[in-house]
């Protein structure tokens, strides 16, 4: 999966944004678990990207959430594991996260109407400011 | 900080216009413009690519015919090509299976599927909306900063009264409105005086075909009906193709 490029793409490009304004010395990415981010093609792809931006000498730290689904009609609570799902199906979340719809059902109840209470996808953080 | 908003100007660098196709209304026709305008576009010589982001309803891929295909990854994802069409639909992923979406997890998808969709050089990117003016709708605005909006309706009166709601939001929202494309239409006074007191170009009328459903999923076949032909003229005077 190559898809964790486009990710971190992003993610410099908006810590771009961030160092227009002050220099970024830190910044906390959170993964997600439910995207099944490759953490390992991530770091890598991050650090090739900053290479000649202002985030060259920035230290990216990455935070791993695991995953919490909510089942909206019976409100069980449970940790999202993968196992269960095809590959293709991990995929298709791992691009897009909320077609765990498709492919998820609550364990107690059977119903596909639940919420992501947390570790969905990438977001940053935290970013420290500073030299 | 969502990392992912920034991304979406860079995906769409190398496309020229986006036309989101919209209504307020189901079931009036959005879709096969959307796809149909595609497919003539694209016959036109033109660069074309075709989000669907009806989550709930996706119908391009069936117009299309797309079967078989699917997008392949290269640091991000790019569109199958079906009948010259760049091709975007979550239906690829979902195949068939219901995806109960609530408000913010539609945000979600659409931000996701924008900044992961590797579209490269394109004239036009039309956008196939869901019936309503929700996320889907407000969102794309949003997020793509630049997008146009060919409206479609029905002669109906219940078509035309929400139609002229939506106008009026594009026009706070200071959408461009490409014009208005009238379906299952026989040239009534109706819609082309509605565009009027609204202040938008009435662009055409198509005609309804009894025999669409069974070209449906063949675009060689559906260039070809009376729909397309008609569809074609609303695209010229909206200087689309
Ligand atoms: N001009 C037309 N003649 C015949 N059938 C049409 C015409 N326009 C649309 N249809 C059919 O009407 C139905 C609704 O169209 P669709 O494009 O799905 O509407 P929407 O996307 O606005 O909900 C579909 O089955 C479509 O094939
Ligand atoms: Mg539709
Ligand atoms: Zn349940």
């Amino acid at each position: 999966m190559v898809h964790e490029w486009a990710l971190a793409e992003a993610i410099v490009k908006r810590l771009e944004e961030v160092a227009r304004e002050a220099p970024v010395s830190s910044a906390v990415i959170a993964v997600g678990e439910l995207q099944g981010v490759d953490i390992e093609i991530l770091t890598f792809a991050l650090n090739e990207l900053k290479k000649s931006t202002k985030l060259e000498s920035s230290l990216l730290l990455i935070e791993k959430e695991p995953a919490e689904l909510e089942c909206s009609t019976c409100e069980y609570r449970w940790e999202f594991g993968s196992s269960g799902l095809s590959e293709e199906e991990r995929e298709a979340i791992h691009y897009v996260p909320e077609l765990a719809h498709a492919f998820i059902r609550c364990p107690r109840c059977g119903s596909p109407d639940f919420r992501i209470v947390r570790g969905r996808g990438v977001w940053i953080k935290d970013v420290k400011l500073g030299g | 900080m969502d990392p992912r908003a920034a991304i979406v100007d860079e995906r769409l660098k190398g496309v020229a216009r986006v036309v989101l196709v919209c209504s307020g209304k189901g079931g009036v026709g959005k879709s096969l413009v959307a796809s149909l305008s595609s497919l003539l576009a694209a016959r036109e010589g033109l660069r074309v690519g075709l989000l669907d982001i009806d989550f709930h309803g996706p119908s391009c891929h069936t117009i299309l015919g797309a079967s078989g295909v699917k997008p392949v990854e290269e640091r991000g994802l790019t569109p199958p090509v079906v009948a010259g069409v760049k091709l975007m639909s979550l239906n690829f992923f979902a195949e068939g299976q219901p995806l109960p979406l609530r408000g913010e997890e539609v945000t979600d998808a659409l931000l996701e599927l924008l900044a992961v969709t590797i579209w490269g050089n394109l004239d036009v990117l039309f956008i196939d909306s869901p019936p309503g003016t929700g996320e889907e709708v407000l969102d794309t605005l949003r997020l793509t900063k630049r997008a146009e909006a060919l409206v479609v309706t029905t002669p109906s009166r219940l078509s035309l009264a929400t139609v002229s709601r939506l106008v009026k939001l594009l026009r706070e929202l200071r959408t461009p409105v490409l014009g208005l494309v009238e379906n299952f239409g026989y040239g009534s006074d109706a819609v082309r005086r509605s565009a009027e007191e609204w202040g938008v170009r009435y662009l055409g009328w198509l005609p309804y075909y009894p025999e669409l459903e069974e070209v449906i999923g063949q675009p060689d076949k559906l260039v070809r009906t009376p729909v397309a032909l008609h569809l074609r003229e609303a695209l010229r005077a909206a200087q689309l193709i």
